[in-house]
């Protein structure tokens, strides 16, 4: 059974990522995971610049989700390589590292500092974080500054490009394509959907930041469409993400058209869950004899004269 | 390595309306924990609550032989997730994760310990206090609530040789009004040859106010924080604590990793 994924130049032994800003820089779960059977590890986001983010309350639980301001609180994409990197490396896991900037040169220049260390596997572009006022998202929001940041960090790396893609546009797959045309190796969606939470009693905001970005179950089948619109719009390969909790739910962003996948809110419930999303996936492969995941992408089925299940 | 169990509810009593103290059998945590660890909890394995919740450990249950059965913890309703705790029932299976964080710096008997609780903050102070009289160290617990009847496991307390003081905020019971206010006392009629370390858990205000009198008497104090937590792990940075920074600044650390126990005079307080 192949459950290999091939990003660029980029080969992960299989398609579960653990998320950006959702597993710290990997090392703090050294513990509780072996960090080389994941096929990735996205590190939480990097600026040039130490930061520290906005004061707790910095998350606040909704139904079946959870909304965060954390605002990119960071020890800088130097003291990473230094401090974090090596012991990574030790480990043997495969690391994407989410970079963060406030102006295009500083995302340029991070890029170039993480393609000169060694252990980088690939580069994960943050446009998309809701909770900064200042970069980001607004090379996200706009297709001319999503295609400028691409293409500007793909002349300064070898790594593979990977812009993640804010849902807070009307046409994803748009931006997909922007991302596509300006060289990047794959896309990977979403991040988390910009909202709020107000404690009626006290009629204050529940975070310090007033809104913040909405992910876990509850969003699960609005990323599941926007995965879906994005494979139909490019061929670089997607890495899906949105609410995973379980292997099915992995399986629905693959089928819906995702080459693999990230898992965030899912490991803060159960730190453990890999080795079981890992075994759901194979056990389902080998149910439907499915040799390699690659033939699973995008494989779902909208024929219309298959529809009669629609009513069961 | 922190531990995960799908942990019996061995029993579960009520103390009052609002607190309950739930019993799991969670041994290989249990044996592991120390005073001021705690255990990342989430009863039911549904979307609603979706997160699990941190708990300091409150006691560890042995058996005859002194060997670890499980642990309590000290519970107050107040929303969904501690809802499902008040109401659980003997037989039902909580998600328990631990021993997690940094625990308590524990004195040597030539030192006092001064533990100051304010309403659930009551928690880690069990199995600290254990382990402190176990050293024979001599313990006292400035114990305050909003009433007398939120005033438990007195008996427990006593039963270990510890000293108590208590408060409540009716006057229902002890002295009336704050916490603080017979700790500052104490601390100002303390020969200063005596050496005293102060724990504290409780309110924030009430950390505050322990830090700030604990450093106007020059004495060293360990606080217990809690924070809102996703994760328990260091994986999401939710739990942030304000620490001071070298150059008059402040810098982030999670609670969950770098805490809960924290020393007092190098947090930022509002």
């Amino acid at each position: 059974m192949d459950l290999s994924v091939r990003i660029g130049s980029l080969t992960l032994k299989n398609p579960l990522i653990a998320a950006s800003g959702c597993f710290g820089y990997g090392v703090e779960y050294a513990d509780v995971v072996d960090l080389s059977s994941l096929g990735a590890i996205a590190v939480k986001g990097l600026f040039l610049a130490e930061r520290e983010g906005h004061p707790a309350p910095r998350i606040v639980e909704t139904p079946a989700g959870m909304l965060n301001a954390i605002g990119l609180q960071g020890i800088g994409v130097r003291r990473f390589v230094d401090e974090k990197l090596p012991e990574l490396r030790a480990r043997n896991a495969t690391v994407i590292v989410n970079v963060c900037g406030t102006t295009l040169d500083e995302y340029v220049e991070v890029s170039r500092i993480l393609s000169e260390a060694d252990g980088v596997g690939a580069i994960e572009l943050n446009i998309s974080c809701p909770n900064i006022k200042e970069g980001g998202i607004q090379f996200g929001c706009n297709l001319h500054g999503t295609h400028d940041v691409v293409g500007a960090v793909r002349k300064v790396t070898r790594l593979p490009v990977i812009p993640k893609l804010t849902p807070n546009v009307t046409d994803v797959a748009s931006f997909a394509r922007a991302a596509e045309d300006a060289g990047a190796d794959a896309v990977s969606l979403v991040n988390t959907f910009l909202a709020m939470v107000i404690d009626v009693e006290t009629r204050k905001p529940k975070i310090s930041n007033i809104v913040g970005g909405l992910s876990g179950p509850a969003i699960r089948p609005i990323a599941v469409r926007m995965v879906y619109e994005c494979r139909q719009a490019v061929k670089i390969p997607i890495i899906g993400m949105g609410g995973i909790a379980d292997a099915r739910d992995a399986l629905e962003f693959i089928i819906a058209g995702a080459n693999a996948v990230q898992v965030g809110t899912a490991n803060f419930v159960d730190p453990f869950i890999w080795p079981k999303l890992l075994d759901g996936i194979t056990s389902y492969m080998n149910r439907h004899g499915i040799a390699g995941i690659g033939d699973l992408v995008g494989s779902v089925d909208t024929r219309a004269k298959d529809k009669e299940w629609i009513s069961s | 390595m922190p531990i995960d169990v799908a942990a019996e509810v061995i029993a579960n009593r009520a103390l009052s309306g609002d607190y309950n103290v739930l019993a799991l059998g969670a041994p290989a945590i249990a044996a592991a924990s120390k005073p001021g660890q705690f255990v990342m909890i989430k009863p039911g394995a549904g979307c609603d609550p979706l997160l699990r919740r941190p708990f300091s450990v409150f006691e560890i249950l042995r058996d005859g032989g002194g060997a670890a059965t499980g642990l309590t913890i000290l519970s107050k309703r107040i929303g969904a997730s501690t809802r499902l705790l008040y109401d659980a029932r003997p037989g039902d299976r909580i998600a328990c994760l631990g021993p997690l964080g940094r625990a308590f710096t524990i004195v040597e008997p030539a030192s006092e310990a001064w533990m100051v609780a304010g309403g659930v903050g009551l928690a880690p102070f069990a199995t600290l206090a254990e382990s402190l009289r176990a050293r024979g160290v001599k313990t006292t617990l400035f114990y305050g609530a909003r009433t007398a009847r939120e005033l438990f496991y007195l008996d427990v307390f006593r039963a270990l040789g510890v000293d108590l003081v208590l408060t409540t905020e009716d006057g229902s019971a002890g002295e009336a009004g704050r916490v603080v206010a017979p700790l500052d006392r104490q601390l100002a009629s303390r020969s200063r040859n005596a050496s005293v370390m102060i724990y504290a858990c409780g309110p924030e205000g009430m950390l505050a106010a322990t830090a700030r009198v604990s450093a106007k008497h020059h004495r060293p104090c360990q606080v217990s924080v809690e924070r809102i937590m996703g994760c328990g792990l260091g994986g999401c940075y939710s739990c942030v604590v304000p620490m001071r920074g070298e150059h008059g600044g402040f810098h982030h650390v999670r609670s969950c990793i770098a805490g809960p126990v924290l020393a007092a005079d190098q947090i930022v307080w509002d």
